[in-house]
């Protein structure tokens, strides 16, 4: 401790000062942070036997699966074209959807109870991953495409809708009252003043959204709608490591081609 | 009167040009095209579409009330799922930081540790969480340790490529003034950028956080834990009421999550 | 003919804007409205289309009471009233002629709106006028590419399509340099007497109000304590009108290099 009165001979010390002044706080949270650690992992239920012959299982999956097969080609590209076909009439239905949903969702141009509906269909869709609306359309309209076509469009009325919503709100309001003051009608001013300003931005959206349905066209097939999904699931449970392997690495490589032409595709049109 | 309408002939207003507009309509031709090839050779039975409003409401009806009494257990289950989602993410920032360090251009090594980690980086990003689960499922058994697993190897690639993408965006002055002072590797790194990307990793695990809370309710569809086990166990038993209340839940934790983040990111960042 | 009476606009339970205004503009006047920010300028011309709507009192155009009116009797009135904004308010990503041709939405159907297959007279119509500003060229250009007084000029046709019986001008020159501001000024002075069309310019810039407007109207705390002709403009009504609040962006008296078109008219008589 140093004391004032020993003046300038006293040697001074600096420390940094802490991220969260509060010293209570700070220590707190260390102590929140380890007793959240000790909570979670002593309530979750583990399986340690089981766990445990995980290293032998991981060695004989992996034994199994390579070198991947690719001798039921025609599995593979049936399953592949109806994941495309999935993907793109999913994208057509919820980007044409979503215009209406994210003009009611917009505070700035619509009355308020139309407002509240709006954002509740988009809070609700955007809630539920796709794969557990998948499985109520499953339920609903039976195994298929039909299924993953429902489920990826409500998904794209959630996420498109959200976002378009956000840009209406924040539309330059100068271009409306423009329109407004010649007299146009609340439809024709939407035409003129609102979309032509949302136009990149919905392109944008659409083609980043034919991207992402087609992941998730992969994934809602492992819960029965259709596509290449279905296909892989089937592999796995008859123990076809090789074949479940040879989709994977397709998956991937068609994610990183669809990546790179919806990147290059927004690029151009921005 | 020739000249008039010569002079209105000549006023003729089109939106596009020739050239523009032959562009737009082959885009047109093309995405109809496809549409109409997507449409023909899809796999599906059309009756079925006719009556899928009907099929969707009874569907709704049957759900309709919901039941509670389930609820202590789908608490609990709820709780579960916030586990498996908080401990992934946590976990994931200790093997996601020296990825993105290897994988950023200009805090890499060497280009073999580059090619490494965007290697690690785009296989993690290329398979959903869901495939992770299926794959983790069948090596550890159904439970919670292969839905963490899931999440993590899902969570490495995001956070990973995010924060790599915020090292490369770093100021490149602060760093060569650390090194002109013959500060060692380490210390340049803990002097020069980790000041610099504080914010921005926040501001990613904050938003990871959220989107693993929405990805770990449908890891126990394929046996990794979390509330989708019971989800799908409702279902399989037609319970359509308890799936209701199963539904409510989901939601109520998926905006909680939201405003938490919404709050973290007002008080951190 | 445009009657203004007893005009209120209170925001919320704010002390209102405008208290109890009366104004009439007859014929092809020019009238310019002057005053400091927050006097109530603003929001007076847009209580006249009802962009904001007055909480109380009567605007009639030629005898149609605006107030009351509501839905497409609304939007009937409004296509009568054209309106030239400060910021431009053009639609950035559409073209010249789409912008000039939104001037008639509030006469074409929706069908013709979104195909933009617009009646003939309206085409021809919108060349003209722009050819009479010097903008025809520019027609498949987009709006977002053109200079501030390009654009304003735009503004200016858009609203001359509706062939409307009033033209509102809200700070048209706020936003361009001073040599492009006189140009619009001058331009909107000369479409008033070659239209006969009476003209309402809120503006800030006094000396310009003087030189191209044939009254002057001052506003302070929404009310009107100035009417009257551009020499009967004193330093006394300048100061009751600016005074204790912020001086005007150029005062009339004892410019250093005054604009041409004023030293023709020769300086105001309270000049020193």
């Amino acid at each position: 401790m140093t004391r004032p009165e020993r003046g300038a001979t006293a040697p001074r010390t600096w420390r940094k000062p802490p991220f969260i002044a509060n010293p209570w706080l700070r220590y707190g949270a260390w102590l929140l942070l380890a007793g959240y650690l000790v909570w979670a992992f002593g309530t979750l239920p583990f399986n340690w036997e089981r766990i445990g012959e995980g290293l032998p299982r991981a060695a004989r999956i992996f034994g199994g699966g390579f070198p991947p097969s690719f001798q039921r080609a025609d599995l593979l590209l049936t399953g592949f074209k109806e994941s495309f076909q999935i993907a793109i009439l999913a994208t057509l239905l919820g980007v044409l959807l979503s215009i209406p949903f994210a003009v009611m969702a917009a505070k700035n141009i619509v009355p308020r109870p139309v407002y509240l509906v709006g954002r509740a269909v988009i809070i609700v869709s955007r809630s539920f991953h796709p794969v557990i609306v998948a499985i109520l359309f499953v339920a609903a309209v039976g195994f298929g495409p039909l299924a993953g076509i429902l489920t990826l469009t409500v998904y794209s009325i959630g996420f498109v809708g959200k976002l378009l919503a956000e840009e209406i709100e924040e539309i330059d309001w100068g271009q409306v009252e423009a329109m407004r003051a010649t007299g146009a009608g609340y439809l024709a001013t939407l035409f003129y003043a609102v979309f032509p300003q949302i136009l990149p931005r919905q392109v944008g959206l659409s083609m980043y959204q034919l991207d992402s349905n087609l992941r998730a066209s992969a994934v809602v097939g492992i819960v029965g709608a259709g596509g290449i999904g279905g296909t892989l699931m089937n592999a796995f449970g008859r123990y076809d490591y090789d074949f479940a392997f040879a989709i994977l690495l397709i998956i991937i490589a068609v994610i990183l081609v669809s990546e790179g032409i919806s990147g290059w595709v927004r690029k151009k049109i921005w | 009167m020739v000249d008039h309408s010569q002079a209105l002939a000549d006023r003729v207003w089109r939106r596009y040009d020739r050239k523009q507009r032959l562009t737009r309509y082959a885009v047109m031709l093309v995405t109809l095209m496809v549409v109409v090839w997507a449409v023909r050779d899809i796999d599906i039975f059309w009756p079925w579409v006719w009556d899928a409003p009907n099929q969707i409401s009874s569907l709704g009806a049957r759900m309709w009330p919901p039941d509670p009494s389930g609820l202590g257990q789908i608490l609990a289950a709820m709780v579960e799922t916030v586990h498996i989602a908080t401990l992934a993410t946590l976990l994931t920032i200790l093997i996601a930081l020296p990825v993105s360090y290897i994988a950023a251009q200009n805090t890499t090594p060497n280009r073999a540790c580059l090619w490494l980690g965007r290697f690690i980086l785009v296989s993690s990003r290329s398979v959903n969480t869901i495939i992770w689960a299926l794959l983790f499922v069948a090596i550890f058994g159904p439970g919670v340790l292969a839905g963490i697993l899931a999440i993590m190897f899902r969570s490495i690639g995001f956070i990973g490529k995010l924060m790599g993408e915020a090292i490369e965006e770093i100021d490149r002055r602060p760093v060569e003034a650390m090194e002109a002072t013959g500060a060692s590797k380490l210390k340049v790194i803990a002097y020069a950028v980790v000041p610099q990307v504080m914010p921005a990793f926040f501001a990613i695990v904050i938003l990871r956080w959220d989107i693993n809370i929405r990805e770990s309710t449908v890891l126990g569809l394929v046996g990794a834990g979390g509330i989708g086990v019971i989800l799908q166990g409702a279902i399989d038993t037609f319970a359509w009421p308890t799936v209701a209340t199963i539904l409510i839940a989901i939601i109520a934790l998926v905006l909680i999550g939201e405003a938490i983040t919404g709050l973290l990111r007002r008080k951190v960042i | 003919m445009l009657e203004i009476s007893k005009l209120v606009k209170r925001y919320g339970r704010d002390e209102p804007v405008l208290k109890e205004l009366d104004l009439t503009v007859e014929g092809s006047s020019v009238v310019s409205i002057v005053g400091a920010s927050g006097a109530g300028k603003s929001t007076m011309l847009r209580c006249i289309n009802r962009l904001v709507e007055p909480t109380s009192g009567s605007i009639r155009l030629n005898g149609t009471e605006l107030v009351a009116l509501k839905g497409a009797a609304l939007r009937r009135a409004r296509r009568k009233i054209g309106m030239v904004f400060q910021g431009f308010n053009l639609i950035d990503r559409l073209t010249v002629m789409e912008n000039v041709l939104a001037g008639r939405l509030g006469y074409v159907n929706l069908y013709q709106a979104i195909s933009r297959r617009y009646p003939r007279e309206d085409i021809e119509r919108a060349f003209t006028l722009m050819e009479r500003v010097g903008i025809a060229h520019y027609a498949n250009k987009r709006a977002d590419a053109l200079s501030g007084g390009e654009r304003q000029r735009v503004g200016v046709v858009r609203a001359l399509m509706q062939e409307p019986e009033v033209l509102l001008a809200d700070e048209p020159t706020a936003s361009l340099d001073p040599r492009t501001s006189e140009q619009i000024m001058i331009l909107l002075q000369s479409l008033a007497s070659e239209l006969s069309l009476p003209v309402l310019i809120n503006i800030h810039n006094v000396a310009q109000a003087r030189t191209y407007t044939e009254r002057i109207v001052g506003l302070r705390h929404g009310k009107m304590i100035f009417d009257g002709a551009p020499d009967d403009f004193t330093r006394d009504a300048l100061d009751a009108i600016y005074g204790g609040i912020e001086s005007p962006e150029e005062e009339p008296v004892a410019p250093a290099n005054p604009p041409p078109a004023q030293r023709d008219r020769g300086l105001p008589h309270d000049a020193t």
